[in-house]
């Protein structure tokens, strides 16, 4: 029934990166040179990248109603603890041969993963009750809260775990048995199949009765309380979901990058993510690799389009570009590139 | 108090920042009938349902439902135990379409937690698509199946009004709250609504309603119970109720509110 | 109304738990017991902190002052928030852009006029303040009016986007390094200090605190005993009655913008001297006026006042007992304590 509707859109869209993917692979730099440089596999990569966040920070603030400025934390700590554990598996005792296997970023990835979504359970159980501005500042405090320790050592700087202002720099290369996943055509499979993956997740969680039960929610609480949906209990849920998400990726960019610094997910990253989510439209599961892509692109086409043409204007005004941006998208046009009802259309259409 | 009461009010106060909008209130109701709670505004009729629905917790006092106490519980605990309600003003879920509302409503049932969703599982498929008929059918029988897949924003208040109550009746209650269910009608649709609260009192649902239409509300109650100024004034069968001096001075007494 | 989830987060409508107390505009603050829990158990923190550093009574007294002087500007900053919060209902994130402008064009328009005298330094000063006032006023025209009716997230994210752009802007025009403003007594970059019964003040501090005071007064008489300012209050209490009484609420809304403007710049401009002006100074500034305006009720100006001074002290004697990189972490852990203190917020509705 729904799963088939939106299975096809899915798989075109898998096939579409995959036939990219290959093309790429087979002859490196075609699509940069079919772009004149606009896209690269470099952009790619991060699109897949931020594609995983924002299916979560989609489910969370378009589906369930619940604003998240802080999302780059739960990505970062993602990033940071993949990169502790492999860099610096020796400092924490772990043994060289169960650090040097191909398995061990692997398994941190999961681990990881599992443990900031247990720490986004905790917290959002308690931030989760509060509403509109106070969920916003909240969730802002938490990300800078976030933030802080991981450029402060997590408080403990004669370990030297996260590297502070500098972060660390020799994150491995993920590998499969003796294969590593790399160059970066290679890896940009990986990082969408995880992109994928995610957002056939997030398909599943919106064609459900929790997808239900999350958009119910977002209308009235109180209704849905009424009917038996533990509202609390769910937002914390989603909230873990999305963070995890987050973490997923997080780990995914810091064997990608190879080198994590604090300020890559400080608060101006947080908001990008939301400015991506709104691009796209959050209430959509789609919006979030549009979002991504949209935005990147357009940070890439004023940086080698425009900005690059007009002298002595450096990549200093990128903020501001990007500033205005999110004044103009929210004032203008805040659904988003994807309209959920263009896409519940499309699922009416195809039932 | 008799012993085959459905839900039990005992004694219960509640003070919002010192001020009191129910004092000592008792009363009782019990399984099938229909019970009427009138009174003037501002006499702490929705805050009682909002203390039986868990939404609030009472200053002082107990609510037994089924022998068991609800003070404390979370609002969606009283609807697994059976109490399901309507809101005075509305309360839809924009974007969603009436049926979807029905299925919210059936979410208890779903028993679906966020991983099987997430995963999809072929159990999950199952209970979907039984919930769907389950959902058509009840929405069949509020007549309500010609809008189906049509989002609420989009229908008049009155079919707004049932689409609640068919959410309300997909928890399966044993005890049904309705705040206003007339109110924003026109005289036909009352008189719809009324036959059908009838015939859910007739399938053993019970029925507590607040309504400030005279005529529907006495039209309708086995029993009626009276608020004033957050105590209970009098309660008993319409007539009587009716007839009662303190009631009628408390009407006039606020002016023609009713 | 339209899609199934738009970006309108829950607007939903105050159920009947908190009856009606939707209205009440007055300032409600978290429980003093909650406070004075909370207060105590910071006061033992730092207590236990200090001990470890050997600090006696001298060492906390000065960190005490020092923490009123940062104080009296986050309390500015609140005043800010507050200000525009009950004119507009909107929590305006660029406030902490108007903080940086304040010094950043006063430093440029002091450099311009000459860079030297009192009378130099007070008219670039000046300059500076009705400039960042002006710029404010074109941030509520340019952004927020347009944009009145969208949802509260939409509008906190255009302020959000409104501040980003300010900083970029500033970043570009300034540059990332940090500015030297010279102190107001000697009109260097050396300060005065003043020996107060062992407590060390530079001569900057007065001139924050009877700045700040002075400015707060003023507000007080603007808001008390003027046509204009009554207006704002009326827009404040109600702003559909301040409306049909014949207030152009939109333009009140404009002013409170510029006020805010003012009361930002005036605060990082008394606290430039005593620390070096950066582009991106008013993140940090900002977000810890807006905890200060949390920590007082987000409505109430004495609220705010306080809620800056306590907090200004209370992150001055964490700033002094823990390590360096931590300071920061008080004000935002303090936000999301205080938050959850009163998790239905201070004002249910306030907007539009």
């Amino acid at each position: 029934m729904m799963a088939r509707a939106w299975g096809r859109t899915w798989f075109l869209a898998a096939a579409a990166v995959a036939a990219v993917g290959g093309v790429e692979l087979a002859w490196p730099g075609t699509v940069a040179r079919l772009t004149r440089g606009l896209v690269s596999a470099d952009l790619l990569i991060r699109a897949g990248l931020f594609t995983v966040v924002l299916v979560g920070l989609n489910l969370l603030m378009g589906y369930a109603g619940q604003a998240s400025l802080g999302q780059a934390a739960f990505y970062g700590l993602g990033a940071f603890a993949s990169a502790i554990f492999t860099v610096r598996a020796q400092a924490l005792g772990i043994p060289p041969s169960v650090a040097g296997a191909w398995w061990w970023p692997w398994l941190v990835m999961l681990l990881a993963a599992v443990a900031v979504g247990a720490f986004a359970l905790g917290v959002g159980w308690v931030i989760l009750r509060l509403r509109g501005h106070y969920l916003a500042m909240a969730t802002l405090g938490l990300g800078i809260i976030v933030y802080i320790v991981l450029r402060e050592n997590l408080g403990l700087p004669h370990l030297n775990l996260t590297g502070g202002f500098d972060g660390i720099v020799g994150v491995p290369r993920l590998r499969v048995g003796g294969a590593e996943l790399w160059p970066v055509q290679v890896y940009y499979f990986v990082v969408w199949a995880a992109a994928l993956g995610a957002m056939a997740l997030g398909l599943n969680v919106v064609h459900s009765p929790a997808g239900r039960a999350l958009r119910a929610l977002h209308g009235s609480e109180l209704a849905a309380e009424s009917v038996g949906v533990d509202v609390g209990r769910l937002k914390a849920q989603i909230f873990a979901l999305s963070a995890a998400l987050a973490s997923v990726a997080g780990s995914l960019y810091a064997h990608f990058q190879a080198a994590v610094v604090p300020d890559t997910f400080g608060f101006v990253p947080s908001l990008e993510l939301v400015v991506m989510s709104a691009v796209g439209g959050m209430s959509s599961i789609w919006g979030a690799p549009l979002g991504a892509l949209a935005v990147l692109l357009l940070e890439q086409l004023l940086r080698t389009h425009v900005l690059g043409f007009v002298p002595a204007v450096s990549g200093e005004l990128e903020p501001v570009v990007f500033g205005l941006m999110l004044v103009v998208i929210m004032m203008f046009w805040p659904a988003g590139l994807v309209s959920s009802r263009r896409v519940q259309g499309a699922v009416w259409a195809s039932r | 108090m008799s012993r085959d009461s459905l839900l039990r009010v005992e004694r219960v106060t509640k003070a919002f920042d010192g001020l009191v909008a129910l004092s000592e209130v008792s009363l009782e109701v019990r399984p099938g009938q229909i019970k009427g709670l009138i009174g003037p505004n501002g006499a702490g009729k929705t805050t009682l349902f909002n203390l039986i629905a868990c939404c609030l917790a009472p200053s002082a006092g107990d609510i037994v439902f089924c022998g068991r106490s609800l003070v404390g519980l979370p609002p969606h605990r009283a609807a697994e135990l059976g109490i399901a309600r309507t809101f005075q003003n509305v309360q839809v879920f924009p974007g969603m379409t009436v049926l979807e509302h029905v299925l919210v409503g059936l979410h208890r049932q779903a028993r679906a937690g966020l991983a099987a969703c997430a995963l999809q599982t072929v159990r999950l498929r199952r209970t979907e698509r039984r919930l769907r008929e389950e959902a058509e059918a009840l929405l069949d029988r509020l007549d309500l199946l010609p809008w189906a897949e049509v989002p609420v924003e989009t229908l008049p208040f009155g079919l707004l009004r049932r689409v609640e109550l068919a959410r309300a009746l997909a928890v399966r209650p044993k005890l049904l709250l309705l705040d206003e269910p007339g109110s924003g009608l026109n005289p036909t649709e009352k008189q719809a609504m009324s036959q059908l609260v009838r015939g859910l009192r007739d399938e053993g649902i019970t029925v507590f309603l607040v309504e400030h239409d005279m005529t529907m509300v006495m039209g309708l109650a086995d029993e009626v119970a009276v608020l004033d100024h957050g105590s209970l004034l009098c309660e008993g069968p319409p007539q009587q109720v009716q007839r009662d001096p303190r009631v009628v001075a408390a009407y006039l007494g606020e002016g023609d509110d009713a | 109304m339209a899609e199934p989830a738009t970006t309108e987060l829950p607007a939903r409508t105050v159920p009947g738990p908190r009856g009606p107390a939707a209205g009440a505009p007055a300032a409600r603050r978290p429980s003093s017991r909650v406070l004075l829990g909370v207060g105590c158990a910071l006061l033992l923190v730092f207590w236990a902190l200090g001990r470890r550093l050997g600090y006696g009574l001298p060492e906390y007294l000065q960190l005490l002052v020092d923490g009123t002087v940062t104080g009296s500007v986050y309390a500015l900053v609140a005043v800010g928030f507050v200000v525009v919060y009950r004119v507009t209902g909107v929590i305006n994130f660029a406030q902490g852009a108007f903080v940086m402008l304040g010094p950043m064009l006063a430093i440029t328009f002091f450099r311009a006029l000459g860079g030297s005298g009192g009378l130099a330094l007070a008219a670039a000063a000046l300059a500076a303040v009705l400039a960042t006032a002006l710029v404010a006023t074109a941030v509520h025209r340019l952004t927020l009016h347009p944009a009145r009716a969208a949802s509260p997230l939409t509008r906190i994210i255009i302020t959000v986007g409104v501040y980003i752009t300010l900083q970029g802007v500033a970043l570009r025009v300034w540059g990332p390094r940090p500015y030297v403003m010279p102190a107001f007594s000697t009109l260097q970059m050396a300060d005065r200090f003043v020996e107060v019964g062992g407590v060390t003040l530079q001569a900057q501090s007065l001139w924050v605190w009877g700045v700040g005071l002075l400015t707060v007064v003023g507000l007080v008489l603007f808001f008390e005993h003027t046509v204009v300012g009554k207006a704002m209050r009326a827009c404040a209490v109600n702003r559909t009655a301040a409306r049909l009484m014949g207030i152009r609420v939109d333009r009140m809304a404009t002013l409170a913008f510029a006020l805010a403007g003012v009361l930002g710049a005036v605060g990082g401009v008394v606290l430039a001297p005593s620390t070096r002006p950066t582009y991106d100074m008013g993140l940090d500034l900002g977000l810890k006026g807006f905890v200060a305006a949390i920590a007082g009720g987000l409505v109430s100006l004495p609220g705010a006042v306080a809620g800056g001074l306590v907090l200004g002290v209370l992150e001055s004697l964490w700033a002094g007992v823990t390590v360096a990189g931590f300071k920061d972490l008080f004000a935002f852990v303090m936000l999301i304590l205080l938050l959850l203190a009163r998790p239905q917020g201070w004002l249910e509705g306030g907007h539009e």
